[in-house]
């Protein structure tokens, strides 16, 4: 029998406003097994600890159930002072009476009469817990990151910089991101290829990084500590060894038909191509579906002028097979697709474009030379207009919920630079709100108002028309004088909201980490684990978390570095007791189990059975305990009830099930 | 049945629905626990039970549950593609849409019966789903299929 012990948390009056602590206390003490029971009014504090650690040297307490908040939130807490009190720490269970009773519950009789339920279904489960030792499992040294952009590129140097290998696999031909396509960045109009390239060529100089572009992450096996990345390398058709990056092939390339997605499309480039001049690595890419020799066999220019000898036409998709200790996610975002705004006629006219365009345009390496002109006829546009929370803070369906947070700041970044290059260009801009909370963002906004006029518009923009003329009338709502707004624009710039980048939900899969409903990446916690997802190993930099400026992204990079440094450090981690186990006498060998284990932990070993009445050697299933990460999905599929779980065994779970329906 | 009846009578006690969730720790759990930061409330009628992932759950706890006086049993997972242990949740869909039409043969209605994909972000939804299901399960009445007359009092 045990001797349970149950500590009642106040929470402050988190929990004891609406829960008779005091009550709960009482029924503890009816309940059986339980010989000790108390409540205080912060559990979790330092003298909080202290009671339990008493109670169970002073009580002998062989089981420990803590009523507090949710044991996502302190179970390791309180696990380490039973451990720290000489209590096995799987021998204590947390009643979650806080997020799934006080603070949803407002009726002090109701949500009491439930955290007593809930304290009984875990007191019922612990006096069936028993003591569960962590194996070890070795820590492979080495980091992934997935995404070469600031986020990427960042966390890599961080983590190299500490000493341990990083590799850096990007998707396109270069790494740079979204950053490298900015023109400025604000709050201080640094150029931003003058602060990002130094970055990519350190990274691409680092002894201690690798970097993979133009490859994909195929597949990731393994666990925290051990994982296994299969990685295709696509066919660059161009040796990354032999070439100089001299760029005679992309001069000569005959076929110039495709459109930049450096550019936003709105530049054409070469078949053989690096997106931009600074690209790292230096070397081109054959894109097969625009290249004259892979659509109709007769060409090869390319091959005949590099004097390098680099291009190589056989060259096929590689997959390289690594193992990592820590997995970084940082893929990043794109910009949503407009096809449902059709009333700001971004289809129908080319002069309106979207913000990250407009970044094309303003730069001096984009495709009109940096000169802010009209794309239907090269004329310098006379009259801007810029709309806000295109897509964002948006109640319908068609755009997302939340706020892109970026828009408000770069806006007024090219407000103010079209301004000042270009001082008799009206800019006006609708807006909800201006939103500038970080630091010297609001001073930065108040410049492009007060020094250089910009014409700030609360309201928003109910139609883009283009006029035969050429111009494009907007009309729009001013909500503080409450009247219609028409303007005859000669450019219109939405901007527009930002999105997880479409591979991310195929990354969240194969990494198994949790993503939410707009698709980004779930932290651990979002106010104690930022950059952490809930999967143990795999760690979040840059947007693919959620909607950041530049200076946020590199300081959740360096988090997220620091994060993997910290695992890195180790030499060995405890694993998850709580694995599957047969039971060698109901086993009859039938490899249902294994059938069901993702992580093909499930062997099956012949071994002498002696039970009552049995003596025999029989096929029985053996769980690998490194292996396997409890699940549980084997204990179901057993049919003859042989495999269970521990810490969630079926006696427990039906205790548990028992003590609610009572 | 009839025992039954003339029991809750004479207590002249206001009948509340029994509910047992299966929470998966990685997705619904955390979506119950972001209900609850975000005080969004559903029906004290609901007990949570925390189990490693959805696929844990064996038939037999439902069983047990409607057998101990349950009046319905709900099931959260992550949302398919999204388990933490890659497929547990698939393994969760075929089962409990075996066990469901089972259930539903032998008297328990499908009603009571409910596989739900909740992620660690979704609070509203967990709490808008304990809400839908325990206002489906009061119209439902109690549950007097599979209760073991020895279970009550």
């Amino acid at each position: 029998m045990q001797r349970i012990g149950v500590f009642v948390c106040h929470c402050g009056s988190n929990i004891a406003a609406t829960v008779d602590v005091k009550r709960v206390v009482e029924c503890a003490r009816l309940e059986p097994g339980v010989v000790f029971a108390e409540d205080y009014q912060y559990m979790c504090s330092e003298a909080g600890q202290m009671k339990i650690a008493d109670a169970i040297k002073r009580e002998g307490l062989t089981g420990v159930v803590v009523c507090s908040c949710s044991p996502r939130m302190h179970e390791a807490t309180f696990r380490k002072c039973a451990e720290g009190a000489g209590l096995n720490p799987y021998m204590l269970e947390i009643a979650n009476i806080r997020e799934q009773c006080s603070w949803i519950h407002k009726d002090m009789e109701t949500a009491t009469e439930k955290a007593v339920v809930l304290m009984r279904a875990a007191v019922a489960k612990v006096n069936l817990n028993v003591p569960l030792k962590s194996g070890e499992s070795r820590v492979t040294k080495r980091a992934l990151v997935i995404g070469g952009g600031i986020a990427g590129i960042q966390t890599a140097l961080d983590i190299a910089e500490a000493g341990y290998e990083v590799d850096i696999v990007e998707k396109t031909p270069s790494i740079g991101g979204r950053m490298a396509q900015l023109d400025k960045t604000f709050p201080t109009l640094d150029c931003s290829a003058c602060i990002l390239t130094p970055k990519m060529v350190e990274a691409a100089a680092h002894e201690k990084i690798r970097i993979f572009t133009y490859s994909e992450v195929e597949k990731v096996t393994g666990f925290v500590g051990d994982f296994t990345v299969d990685i295709r390398k696509k066919a660059r058709s161009v040796d990354i060894d032999k070439c100089t990056g001299c760029g005679v092939c992309q001069e000569k390339c005959p076929s110039k038909t495709a459109k930049s997605e450096f550019n936003r499309g709105l530049s054409k480039r070469s078949a053989i191509y690096t997106p931009f001049a600074q690209a790292v690595p230096n070397v081109p890419v054959i894109d097969r579906e625009h290249c004259i020799k892979f659509k109709t066999g007769k060409c090869g220019v390319c091959s005949k002028v590099c004097p390098a000898g680099a291009i190589d036409y056989e060259m096929r998709d590689e997959i390289i097979t690594e193992k990592y200790g820590a997995i970084v996610a940082a893929t990043g975002f794109d910009m949503i697709s407009l096809d449902k705004y059709d009333e700001y006629a971004y289809k129908k006219s080319p002069d309106v474009i979207t913000s990250l365009e407009l970044e094309r345009i303003m730069n001096a390496a984009g495709p009109t030379g940096g000169h802010l002109e009209r794309l239907s006829d090269g004329k310098p546009p006379k009259n801007i207009v810029f709309i806000q929370c295109v897509g964002s803070r948006c109640a319908d369906k068609r755009g997302k919920s939340y706020c892109s947070k970026i828009c408000c700041m770069y806006t007024a970044k090219h407000a103010m630079l079209i301004r000042d290059k270009y001082p008799d260009t009206n800019v006006t801009v609708f807006y909800i709100d201006v939103r500038t909370p970080g630091k010297n963002f609001d001073e930065f906004y108040r410049r492009a108002v007060e020094e250089y006029h910009v014409n700030y518009i609360k309201g928003q923009v109910g139609k883009v028309l283009p006029q035969p003329d050429g111009t494009l009338l907007v009309q729009g709502a001013d909500i503080i004088d409450g009247r219609q707004v028409l303007i005859n624009a000669d450019m219109v710039v939405l901007a527009a909201a930002i999105e997880p980048d479409p591979t991310a939900r195929k990354l969240a899969t194969m990494l198994t980490a949790s993503i939410d409903t707009n698709g980004f990446l779930t932290e651990a916690h979002p106010k104690l684990r930022p950059v952490e997802s809930p999967t143990a190993g795999i760690f979040l930099s840059g947007v693919c978390q959620g909607p950041k400026d530049i200076p946020e992204t590199v300081s959740q990079a360096g988090a997220a570095a620091v994060k993997v440094i910290g695992l890195l450090s180790k030499d060995k981690l405890l694993t998850n007791p709580c694995t599957a186990k047969a039971d060698e006498l109901m086993c009859n060998g039938c490899s249902a189990c294994a059938n069901v284990c993702p992580y093909g932990a499930i062997s099956y070993e012949d071994r002498e059975v002696r039970g009552i009445g049995v003596r025999e050697v029989r096929r029985v299933a053996v769980v690998n305990g490194a292996l396997c990460q409890g699940c549980g999905a084997c204990t179901v599929a057993c049919p003859s009830g042989a495999m269970d779980l521990f810490g969630f065994s079926n006696r427990q779970i039906t205790a548990e099930v028992d003590a609610i329906c009572r | 049945m009839q025992i039954e009846k003339t029991a809750h009578a004479a207590e002249n006690k206001e009948w509340k629905p029994m509910i047992v969730a299966f929470c998966c720790n990685w997705c619904s759990y955390a979506g119950a626990d972001l209900a609850g930061s975000s005080r969004l409330s559903y029906p004290a009628d609901v007990k949570i039970i925390r189990v490693p992932c959805s696929c844990r759950v064996n038939p037999m706890f439902i069983l047990r549950a409607f057998e101990r006086g349950a009046d319905g049993v709900i099931i959260c997972g992550c949302h398919p593609g999204d388990c933490h242990y890659t497929t547990g949740n698939y393994y969760t869909r075929r089962r409990m849409a075996l066990l469901f039409s089972m259930l539903d043969f032998i008297g328990v209605e499908n009603g009571r019966t409910r596989v739900e994909w909740v992620s660690a972000a979704e609070g509203a939804k967990f709490s808008a789903t304990m809400n839908e299901f325990t206002a489906k399960i009061r119209s439902l009445g109690e549950n007097v299929r599979l209760g073991d007359l020895r279970c009550r009092n």
